[in-house]
C-alpha cells in the first residue's frame, strides 16, 4: 500500500507521519510537495498536522488552495484514502471535502496534552481495527479545534454515524469537562459520507510507537492496511 | 485604483470567545457597561479595477471563496475611489 505525506510551507508534523509509515508499518511512503497535482499511484493521502501558510486568514483557509488540494476531490472520488490530522483536518474544512468549521478554542489557549477519545463507528476504513465504543488516549496541540457545523449538518454527521471520535471521559461519558477546545458534541473527528475522507485534531502519528509511552494510535494505521487488504481481496475475487 | 476596506465578523449566534475575554479585560479595567464584544477582521485591498462595479464584484467573490468562511462568518465591505 502506497502512502503520501504532503508537505504545505510550515506542515510540522510530515516527518513523523513519514516515520510511523516507512519505519512502524513499513509501507512505501512518498512526501508530495503542495505544488504537485499528480496523485496516480496512491493509495492514501495524509494531510498532516502543522501551521501551513502561518495559518494566516484562517487555519486551511490559504492551504485549501495550494496546487495538490485540487487533485485531492478527484482521488477521494476514486476511492482513495485522504486522512487530514489536526491542520490537515482544518484543510479538509476549508476545502469543503468535510463539513463545517474550526473556531478558536473556547478557553483561547493552546491545548498539548492527552485526551480521551471514544471510538463511535468502527466500519470506517480508519477504525476498523476498534471496538464501538472503545476509550483510547490520544495527544492532541491546537489552538483551533473547537468544531462547528449548523443543526442540520450537525444532525446529519449523526445520523448517518459520520461522527467517528468524541471527547469522553475515562468511562467513555461524553462530557463538557472531557471537551477540550468546546467542540459542538465533543467532535474530535468527523468522515465524509462515504467514509474514505477522515479528519481529527488528535496526533495518531505521535502514540504509535511504545517508545512514546502510547501504542493506542496504532489502531488507525492498522485498520487502514486491514482495509486496504480486504478491498485488495474483493479485487482479486472479481478478477477471477 | 480603487480601496475596498472589508469587515469580517462571526456569525450572529456563533461563540465568540475572543470577544468574550475582551469583555472580561474591559469589565476588570472598570468597564462595566459593555454588554458584548465581538472581534473580527479588517482588510483593506487596494484594487486594479476599471471601474467601481468590477471592484466590488470582485470583492464579493474573493470574499465567498478565500477572505470569509461561510460556515461561520459573515462579511461587509465598502468601495472608495483610491487617491493614489
Amino acid at each position: 500500500m502506497r502512502f503520501g505525506v504532503v508537505v504545505f510551507p510550515a506542515s510540522n508534523c510530515d516527518m513523523d507521519t513519514y516515520h510511523v509509515v516507512d519505519q512502524v508499518l513499513g509501507h512505501p511512503v512518498s512526501y508530495i510537495w503542495h505544488r504537485e497535482q499528480n496523485l496516480d499511484g496512491f493509495d492514501c493521502v495524509i494531510l498532516p498536522g502543522g501551521f501551513a501558510y502561518g495559518d494566516y486568514l484562517r487555519a486551511g483557509a490559504i492551504a485549501r488552495f495550494a496546487p495538490i488540494m485540487e487533485s485531492l476531490p478527484a482521488f477521494a472520488g476514486r476511492g482513495g484514502l485522504v486522512l487530514g490530522i489536526c491542520n490537515g483536518f482544518q484543510v479538509l474544512l476549508e476545502a469543503g471535502l468535510l463539513p463545517g468549521a474550526m473556531r478558536r478554542n473556547d478557553s483561547l489557549q493552546f491545548r498539548c496534552r492527552d485526551v480521551l477519545l471514544r471510538v463511535e463507528n468502527v466500519r470506517t476504513p480508519f477504525t476498523n481495527r476498534y471496538r464501538t465504543g472503545e476509550v483510547i488516549r490520544m495527544p492532541i496541540a491546537h489552538g483551533e479545534g473547537n468544531y462547528y457545523a449548523d443543526p442540520e449538518t450537525l444532525a446529519e454527521l449523526e445520523r448517518e454515524g459520520r461522527i467517528v471520535f468524541r471527547y469522553c471521559s475515562a468511562a467513555g461519558e461524553i462530557l463538557p469537562a472531557a471537551n477540550p477546545n468546546g467542540a459542538l458534541g465533543n467532535i474530535a473527528g468527523i468522515c465524509n459520507r462515504r467514509g474514505n475522507v477522515l479528519g481529527l485534531m488528535p496526533h495518531p502519528e505521535r502514540c504509535s510507537e511504545s517508545i512514546l509511552g502510547n501504542t493506542d494510535g496504532l489502531g488507525i494505521w492498522q485498520s487502514i492496511l486491514h482495509w486496504w487488504g480486504a478491498a485488495r481481496e474483493q479485487e482479486a475475487v472479481r478478477n477471477v | 485604483m480603487f480601496e475596498a476596506r472589508i469587515y469580517v465578523t462571526l456569525k450572529e449566534g456563533i461563540l465568540d470567545p475572543q470577544g468574550k475575554a475582551v469583555k472580561g479585560g474591559l469589565a476588570n479595567m472598570g468597564y462595566q457597561g459593555v454588554a458584548d464584544v465581538r472581534v473580527g477582521k479588517f482588510l483593506v485591498l487596494t484594487l486594479d479595477s476599471p471601474d467601481r462595479r468590477q471592484a466590488e464584484q470582485l470583492v464579493r467573490e474573493m470574499c465567498d471563496r478565500l477572505l470569509a468562511n461561510p460556515v461561520i462568518e459573515d462579511y461587509t465591505f465598502e468601495v472608495q475611489e483610491a487617491s493614489s
